[in-house]
Order: C-alpha cells, then sequence, then structure tokens
C-alpha cells in the first residue's frame, strides 16, 4: 500500500533526495520508497515506479514528496525519522590533509614552488630516472630506494655535483634535515653536531646517544652505503662534510662510513685534516689506536656519540669510551650453553656486534656478510634480518615482529644458546610497539629453554629517544619487567653477552697524536644550493610512500605527496613514444 | 612542423582557446546552416561515426522520434522500418560543426542555436535543451516529445532568434560563462545560474516582441523550468571555441570529446580531423527509483566537449551543488577531482576563476601525452540513459573517457612526425 507524505515548500537538492532515498530504501519492511520534489517531470517519475497517489496530484514544485510502498503503516513514521535525521546530518566530515596529493611532477613544483628536496622511495628500477628529473628541477635528492645499479649512482652523484646538488643515498634509510627526521628516524632535539653517514641504523644509534646525552643534532646527511667505494669516491661524503664545515650552527662534525676503499678513505681524512672543527670519524671494522689532531677516531657507535658530547662540551677526550663493567650476576649455565645469538633488525648495529664479538674471540675486526650473516662462528651468530635475504616480499623486521620470531623460536632450540641479544629500533617509519610485539615470542623461548632446565638470557637495547612517536622508557619497562637485561645501546648490549659466555674485548687506549705534516689545501667551499639546503628549513617532495610525510608533516614542515606511479603504467611502448614527444 | 617543440605548438592552441570570443548570435533551423541535412533524409548523431545496427535503444529512439517530427513516417513502428532498411543517411554533428547531447539526433527542422567565436570567424550549432522527463536526447519518441519539438521549432526557435536580432552584437558567453562559474555551475550536470543568467539577459528583448501573450507565457514559462538550458549553449561554446582552436594544426592538445553508446572518439590538435576512438565505459551514478545501475546505457553523447573545454567534470570544484555525484563525497572529493584534473591539462584559463578553487582558473588544454604518461582519465559528468528506446533518464553520475583512445592518438601523432 502506497503512503504518501508531502513537505509543503521543503525544497531539497535532486541529488540529495537520491541520496536519501537511497539511505531510507534500506529501512526494513517497506518494499518501495521514493522522494522526489514534487514537479511535473519527477510525478512523471513516481507514475514510471508504480508510486503515483492521488496526495500527489496536488503537490507543488517546491513541495518534497516522499511515497512509501509498505504493508506496515508503522514504517511510515520510521522512514519519516530517517528523512529528518538525513536532512538535519548533511553535512559530509571532510577530513582535510596537511599536505596536498599530485600525481605529476608538474604539479608537484607548482604546489610547492620553493621545494628544495625530493625524498624518492620508488622502485629501484625506476628511482634514477625520477632522481634525475628532480636534479634536473634543482631539488636535492634523499634517494631512500635501493637496489639501483653502481653506474647509475655515479651518474646521478656527478650530475648531482656539477649542479651544486646533493644527493643522499641511494638505500639511504634514515637522514635529519634541520631537525626533521627524514624516512626511518628518530625525533632528535636539535643541537649543534652535524653527522655525514654511510648508513642508516648507525646514523639512528649515534643520534639517539646523542640525544639522550642531552646535546643535540644540527643535520644528519646519509651518503649511501657505497659512498666511499672506489667508483663513487665520496662525492656525497665529501660535499655533506664541507656543508657543515660552512654551517655556523654546527660546531662538531661526526663521520660514520662502513668499511671503504683504501683511497677514498684517505682523501675523506685529508679533507677532514684540513677542516676548523673537531670531527669525530668512525670506519666500521676498524680499530683505531689514536687521535690525530682534530680526528677523533671511535671504536663504536656509543663512544662516537660520547666523543662528539665531550667535544662540544669542551670536555677532555677519554682515551677509551668503550670498557666498563658489564658483568651479570649469577649467571648460571649448562655445559656447552656457549654461545651468542645476535638477532638484529638494524644492519649496522648487527655489524657492530659482528665486530665485537670477534674481536673478543681474538679473530680480528673484519667482518664479513654471508646470507645476512655477519659472524657465524663458534656456534656464535649475528644475523641482520633486514638484509635483502630476509625481507624479499617481507615487511622489514622493524616493522613487522615475524621472522624475528621464528629465528628467536629457533636459537632457543639450540641447546648451545646462552644468550640472545636484540635490539629494538624506534622511530618513524618503525613498528608502534615492537617490544608488545615480540615479548611473547621471547617469553616463550625463555620458557622452552627452562622446561629443558637451561636459562636463557636476553641482552636487548633500545634505539630512541623520548620524543619518539612510540613510548621510549615504556618500551625499557616492559622488556625489563618481562625478565630482559635492558642496556644503554648496542656496545654495552653486546659487551653484557658476552660477559654472559666468559668473553671480553681488549679495549686500546687511544693516544692523542699531533699532526705533524700540514693539512693538504682543500676548497671548502660549496655551492650556493647546498648552503641554502643547511641554513633553511626543507621543503619536500615526497615521491612515494606516503607515510614518510607523518614526521615531515609532524615538524611542521613544507610536503607535497607525490603518489608516483610508473610512466603510462609501465606500458614500455607508451613509454618510448612519450619519451619521443617530447 | 611550424613549431620548435609540442609544447610551443600545444601553447598556440590554448591561446586560441583563451582568445576565444564566443557569442551567441541566433537561433535557426538547423538545414540553413547545414547544408547536408538537405540532401535527402539525413540525421546528425553524437559520437564519432556509427551505424542503425550499432547504435544503443536511446540513440535509436532519438532517431524514430526524429522520423516522426519530420513526418517522414506516420508511426514508429514505420519509422523503425524505414531506419532499418537503411533510408536515413547518418553523418556525426561534429563532422558538420555540430554538438548533440546524449543521442545527438538532430534533424533538418529542428532548430539550433548559432555559436559564432569572433576570434576565428567559425561557428557551432546545437539543438536546444527540452528540459528533462521525456525527452528525445534520452530516446523518448511519444507524442508529447514531438509535441514539445514542434513548440521548439514554431513558438520557441524562433521567439529566441527575434530577441537576439535586438541585442547589438548577440550575447557575449565568456562573460556568462565567467560569471555562471562563481555561481555553482559547472556546464554540464549544473548549468542553473548560466540558465538563470541567460533568461535575465534575453527576456528584456523577448518582451518587446510583438506576440501572442500565451506564446510570449509558455516561452518565459519553458526557459524559467528548464534548469539545464544553457548546457546546449554551453556546448556550441565548445565546440566553437574548440574548432577554432584546431586550427594549429599541431600539438597534442584535445579537441573534441564524444560518445556515440558505443564507441568513445576524441580528437587531438596534431591530427585534424581524425577520431581515436576506444569502447565506451558506462558511467557509474545516482539512480532513479526502479532503477538501477543494470539499466544504464553505455556512455553517450557530445557533451563531453564541455570536458574538452576545461568545464563539467574538469570544474568539478566550482560546482559544489553536484559534487555528490562523484561516488558518495563531498567537497574535499570535489576538490581531488579538479586537482586531480589539474594533472593532465596544460594550464588553466584565467578568464574563468572558480572561488572555491581559490580562484585559480579553469583546467585548460588536457594534453593527451599526459594522460597517458599518468593513466589519469578525464572525469565526466553526464546523464544517464536508459538503455532501452523511449524510456528516458534514469540517474546521474560520472564516466570516464578510456585512455586507449589517448594511446592512439599520441601515437598517430608520433607517426606523422616521423618519430616511429
Amino acid at each position: 500500500m502506497l503512503h504518501t507524505i508531502i513537505q509543503k515548500n521543503s525544497y531539497q537538492d535532486s541529488i540529495n533526495l537520491m541520496l536519501l532515498t537511497n539511505a531510507v530504501a534500506t529501512t526494513e519492511g517497506i518494499s518501495k520508497v521514493q522522494i522526489m520534489m514534487a514537479t511535473p517531470a519527477n510525478k512523471d517519475i513516481f507514475k514510471d515506479a508504480g508510486l503515483y497517489t492521488e496526495e500527489l496530484e496536488t503537490a507543488e514544485s517546491n513541495d518534497m514528496a516522499i511515497v512509501v510502498d509498505t504493508e506496515d503503516a508503522g514504517k511510515v513514521e520510521e522512514v519519516l525519522e530517517k528523512v529528518e535525521q538525513y536532512l538535519k546530518d548533511q553535512s559530509i566530515s571532510g577530513k582535510t590533509q596537511a599536505f596536498e596529493t599530485v600525481r605529476t611532477w608538474d604539479r608537484a613544483i607548482k604546489t610547492l614552488p620553493n621545494a628544495n628536496m625530493a625524498l624518492i622511495s620508488v622502485p629501484g628500477q625506476y628511482a634514477a630516472e625520477e632522481a634525475n628529473k628532480a636534479l634536473d628541477m634543482g631539488l636535492h635528492v634523499f634517494l631512500f630506494s635501493d637496489n639501483i645499479p653502481v653506474v647509475d649512482e655515479v651518474q646521478l652523484k656527478q650530475k648531482a655535483h656539477e649542479k651544486g646538488l646533493l644527493v643522499m643515498g641511494p638505500d639511504c634509510g634514515t637522514g635529519i634535515i634541520d631537525g626533521v627526521p627524514i624516512a626511518f628516524a628518530n625525533v632528535i632535539n636539535k643541537g649543534r653536531i652535524g653527522i655525514v653517514g654511510a648508513s642508516g641504523t648507525g646514523i639512528q644509534e649515534v643520534t639517539t646517544i646523542i640525544d639522550r646525552l642531552g646535546e643535540g643534532v644540527s643535520h644528519a646527511i646519509g651518503t649511501g652505503g657505497r659512498d666511499l667505494k672506489e667508483p663513487i669516491g665520496a662525492i656525497t661524503m665529501m660535499d655533506g662534510i664541507k656543508a657543515l664545515e660552512n654551517h655556523p650552527q654546527t660546531d662538531v662534525i661526526v663521520v660514520i662510513s662502513k668499511p671503504p676503499a683504501k683511497e677514498v678513505r684517505n682523501q675523506v681524512v685529508e679533507l677532514l685534516h684540513s677542516l676548523s672543527k673537531p670531527v669525530v670519524t668512525i670506519f666500521l671494522g676498524e680499530k683505531p689506536t689514536k687521535h690525530e689532531g682534530n680526528i677523533y677516531q671511535a671504536y663504536t657507535l656509543a663512544e662516537t656519540a660520547q666523543i662528539a658530547v665531550d667535544l662540544l662540551r669542551g670536555n677532555e677526550i677519554k682515551a677509551d669510551y668503550n670498557a666498563g663493567d658489564f658483568s651479570v650476576p649469577y649467571v648460571s649455565l649448562k655445559q656447552g650453553q656457549t654461545s651468542i645469538k645476535g638477532l638484529f633488525s638494524g644492519g649496522t648495529m648487527a655489524s657492530e656486534a659482528a665486530v665485537l664479538i670477534s674481536d673478543s674471540l681474538g679473530l680480528g675486526t673484519q667482518i664479513t656478510n654471508e646470507d645476512g650473516y655477519v659472524l657465524k662462528r663458534d656456534g656464535h651468530e649475528v644475523v641482520d634480518l633486514g638484509d635483502d635475504k630476509y625481507t624479499q616480499g617481507k615487511p622489514h623486521p622493524m616493522i613487522d615482529p615475524e621472522t624475528r620470531a621464528k629465528f628467536i623460536e629457533k636459537a632457543a632450540q639450540d641447546e648451545k644458546t646462552a644468550v640472545i641479544l636484540l635490539d629494538f629500533v624506534l622511530g618513524y617509519g618503525s613498528h608502534e610497539d615492537m617490544a608488545s610485539a615480540l615479548l611473547p615470542s621471547i617469553q616463550k623461548a625463555v620458557a622452552h629453554a627452562k622446561e629443558n632446565d637451561r636459562s636463557l638470557y636476553v641482552v636487548a637495547f633500545v634505539c630512541g629517544t623520548e620524543n619518539d612517536p612510540q613510548d621510549y622508557q615504556g618500551h625499557i619497562n616492559r622488556l625489563q619487567e618481562a625478565g630482559i637485561i635492558v642496556k644503554n645501546n648496542n656496545n654495552e648490549a653486546v659487551r653484557t653477552a658476552l660477559s654472559i659466555v666468559g668473553l671480553q674485548v681488549h679495549d686500546e687506549q687511544k693516544t692523542h697524536e699531533v699532526t705533524e705534516t700540514p693539512a693538504k689545501e682543500f676548497d671548502l667551499t660549496v655551492s650556493e644550493q647546498i648552503m641554502a639546503f643547511v641554513n633553511t628549513k626543507p621543503s619536500i617532495i615526497n615521491v612515494g610512500l606516503k607515510s614518510f610525510t607523518d614526521a615531515i608533516v609532524a615538524n611542521g614542515t613544507p610536503v607535497v605527496q607525490y603518489d608516483w606511479r610508473p610512466i603510462a603504467g609501465g606500458n614500455e611502448r607508451m613509454r618510448k613514444i612519450l619519451s619521443l614527444l617530447k | 612542423m611550424k613549431y620548435n617543440s609540442i609544447d610551443e605548438a600545444n601553447k598556440a592552441v590554448i591561446g586560441k582557446i583563451v582568445g576565444s570570443a564566443p557569442f551567441l548570435v541566433d537561433v535557426v533551423p538547423a538545414k540553413e546552416k547545414i547544408k547536408e541535412l538537405n540532401e535527402g533524409k539525413v540525421l546528425l548523431h553524437a559520437g564519432p561515426p556509427i551505424k542503425w545496427e550499432e547504435m544503443t535503444g536511446p540513440m535509436q529512439g532519438s532517431c524514430i522520434g526524429a522520423s516522426l517530427f519530420e513526418g517522414w513516417a506516420e508511426t514508429a513502428e514505420e519509422a523503425e522500418q524505414m531506419l532499418v532498411n537503411g533510408e536515413v543517411t547518418f553523418i556525426p554533428c561534429h563532422h558538420v560543426n555540430a554538438v548533440g547531447p546524449m543521442g545527438g539526433i538532430t534533424s533538418a527542422n529542428m532548430p539550433v542555436l548559432v555559436v559564432e567565436n569572433r576570434s576565428e570567424g567559425n561557428e557551432a550549432y546545437c539543438i536546444m535543451n527540452e528540459g528533462i522527463g521525456k525527452v528525445l536526447r534520452f530516446g523518448a519518441y511519444s507524442e508529447e516529445v514531438v509535441t514539445r519539438l514542434k513548440w521548439m521549432q514554431n513558438v520557441l526557435g524562433p521567439t529566441i532568434s527575434r530577441a537576439l536580432k535586438l541585442t547589438e552584437d548577440g550575447l557575449n558567453l565568456n562573460v556568462m560563462i565567467a560569471k555562471a562559474i562563481t555561481m555553482g555551475d559547472e556546464f554540464h550536470q549544473r548549468n542553473i545560474a548560466s540558465s538563470l543568467i541567460f533568461l535575465k539577459e534575453i527576456s528584456p528583448y523577448i518582451v518587446q516582441l510583438d506576440m501572442d501573450a500565451k506564446q510570449l507565457k509558455d516561452v518565459i514559462q519553458f526557459l524559467a523550468n528548464t534548469d539545464q538550458f544553457f548546457l546546449n549553449i554551453a556546448m556550441a561554446t565548445s565546440k566553437a571555441v574548440l574548432d577554432g582552436a584546431r586550427k594549429i594544426e599541431e600539438g597534442t592538445v584535445v579537441t573534441a570529446m564524444s560518445r556515440n553508446g558505443k564507441e568513445f572518439g576524441i580528437r587531438i590538435s596534431g591530427m585534424g580531423d581524425q577520431w581515436f576512438t576506444a569502447p565506451v565505459n558506462t558511467p557509474q551514478g545516482l539512480f532513479f527509483t526502479g532503477y538501477t545501475q543494470d539499466d544504464a546505457n553505455p556512455d553517450i553523447g557530445d557533451s563531453a566537449i564541455t570536458e574538452t573545454f576545461g568545464v563539467g567534470g574538469m570544474a568539478m570544484i566550482a560546482a559544489p551543488g553536484v559534487t555528490r555525484f562523484v561516488g558518495a563525497g563531498g567537497f574535499q572529493d570535489a576538490l581531488s577531482t579538479s586537482n586531480e584534473m589539474m594533472e593532465i591539462c596544460i594550464d588553466q584559463n584565467s578568464n574563468f576563476t572558480i572561488p572555491t578553487w581559490d580562484f585559480q582558473g579553469a583546467c585548460l588544454g588536457i594534453d593527451a601525452r599526459k594522460v597517458v604518461e599518468t593513466g589519469i582519465e578525464p572525469v565526466i559528468n553526464t546523464g544517464i540513459a536508459h538503455k532501452n528506446a523511449g524510456v528516458g533518464q534514469v540517474g546521474a553520475g560520472t564516466v570516464r573517457a578510456p585512455k586507449a583512445c589517448f594511446e592512439k592518438a599520441i601515437e598517430a601523432y608520433a607517426e606523422k612526425l616521423g618519430l616511429i
């Protein structure tokens, strides 16, 4: 049966009424409903729908007509209520975003004309092309993408250098530009220590320790892991060092490098000697015996941060920062329980652990990498679970606990395991609460060992700061409450693990030598663009991963999101035609 | 090529769009302007060329209605038989300086709006809007439809024509469009402001005419009732402007987008009259009660010439009143839509600044290269016809121009330039 309600002089736009009709049509117990303004044309539509009534005949164009087909007259009231509610509640909650989203470089530049940096995280095969476009537009490039051939890296960096621009990366996992955390990075207080570094978690470890010691970072410029290899020749590292030398707000410079090519290393060191500012260097895998002139050499990441802070504060530099008492009371291990299993999410931290363990075994400080295992000696194992080997088609272990959980389980089943060594890396990009995510696996592992009459020790450290998006102190508390030994940093955690199995690193007491030969002359000037880059707030075009905008927006930094897709959807023929039609 | 680059050629094309000067100057029987309509039984249709047997329901229905209107047949059955027998010649509107909404069916004695583009000296034509409900453009052909067409032929057309003759030099359409875009029109789905402006401009002249009082009242009433009256003026305007601009016979600016219910066709500035086609999509949108997506006819009509001009769906942000056709979204979605459309356009038309878009100009010059590069297909606001002849409009919504048309167009242009 048809019921008609005419609301006199109640004008609503036709689209609204169509949406309203859709919303009301779902009411149970009604077979049909139509809500329209009672214009002559609409009356015909009512007729066509079999919903024409006499009341409709008299309705006028400015009346809203509701016709309900239902056997239950009580439903009419329900429909009316819904109509009223809908009309009252018409505004659609608009989600305004803090940044604009674009699909082309053209529009990115138009939207953010003062942009000075492109943060590129597109798939490796396309990354060089996009980085070239960014350089052509006069933008510095932060290249998060990996799997970029060395030849492309050389081409990009040479081009950038000629244009007076920086290419940070490729495979640049972290950076801090004028206090703004970029990609996977911690929230670090702004301060007067400037960093140029070839490694992701190495920078994270050094910057978080600096922050926790009460100082801050001016810039942390990533270079990519191959910058100090032969074909590249430290192009980014050298430009970055010169930029910090010229940056008035930087008083101490820190250089972090993976094992470099010898020639390139010498060139960088010569440049460092020519600077007016003190420098702390760490070449991972080298065990320095002395400081030279303005260059202070550190063995561990923690020592790097500590020397930098003491230099900044004008304190006397100690001969060694690494040694200490890391003994654990009442250790009880079964016969044959002798090995450390280091299961790391941070690559540089894994390397550092491997170096220290290798050193304690008297095997030197050179390490290798086989399938992500940076150490595999005498039952000790240190694995970088962020290695490509373990991240094919899977999220990085800083984001996803699954791979590490499996390794923890495996380690617990190994009767030789005495210590499981873990890192927890906080900051933008990382899991929101990795402690809680991994605790069930850890507790299961400890319980499993106990059932077999073994004590299993778990040693961990948290790489983070009070201002990180995750809860730094909460992480530590949760881990400690679960019986995990939590140390301040990787160095301390590794040495604690070593002491549990009765091993120890012999540390060098470093002397401070005055450089005898006068420093080689270098042209320390950098381009106007690089000076502007270190002296002004960044303005960023984020090409690729949208989540990277979180940290940038949280810092009030201008950003435009470029939702990148392959040109012509990856259609090679069209791509070629387009390049011909430029 | 007489330009140094494609970019330069494209700039020349959009320069002609911005520099255009369209005026509404007359309403005349189509046959007076389109000589092809005098050569036997001829009908114009929307979109790229199509045969009777390939036409979808609404276009076939329109053909029947036009045949009845022209007196070629007494009954619908007779008309259909005649059409099936191939007694009627079909020509795309676009081939004779015309455009037509939905089916686009235009016959010799239907009055057409005449828009003159004074910057280039060319003209374009479009039939007048019949209102909503049972109308020819959606394939309805009942007696009511034919009666209204007769009235438009005998009363409405001549009245507007006489009124326009009283104006000094016609109605300046750039001015009317510029005003109406600030009043919430995007000139495809929403034309209520521009239709009112038209009524405001024309009525002082209409009331001066020596005519029957009943007829005068009917004309004014019709114009007052017909919210979409200006759509057809906007279509003729867009056609006149873009035909003027494509005198630059180079570049990759899209100069026409059009659909015949089966195929979507585009033209680009560098390829002259050639159509590049791909199967049409079916519009998605909101439906009148009793109808669903299953009833929707595939995309049809020349009205996408408005999007080609940079309004319609491209200017979604100008028309908050119809933004909810973009999915179930609101203002933000409209903003995103227009921002997205800017990704495939060369520039913005400062003649038509949009208040809700921070006074940015409407989209200007769709670059076929950018469509292919980004995969962003132009969005078109459209009415939705029932797939069966004679039912009429069943909803409204949006539809995208298929990317394949643009791929074919740039490939052909690369060939023409000898690049491949």
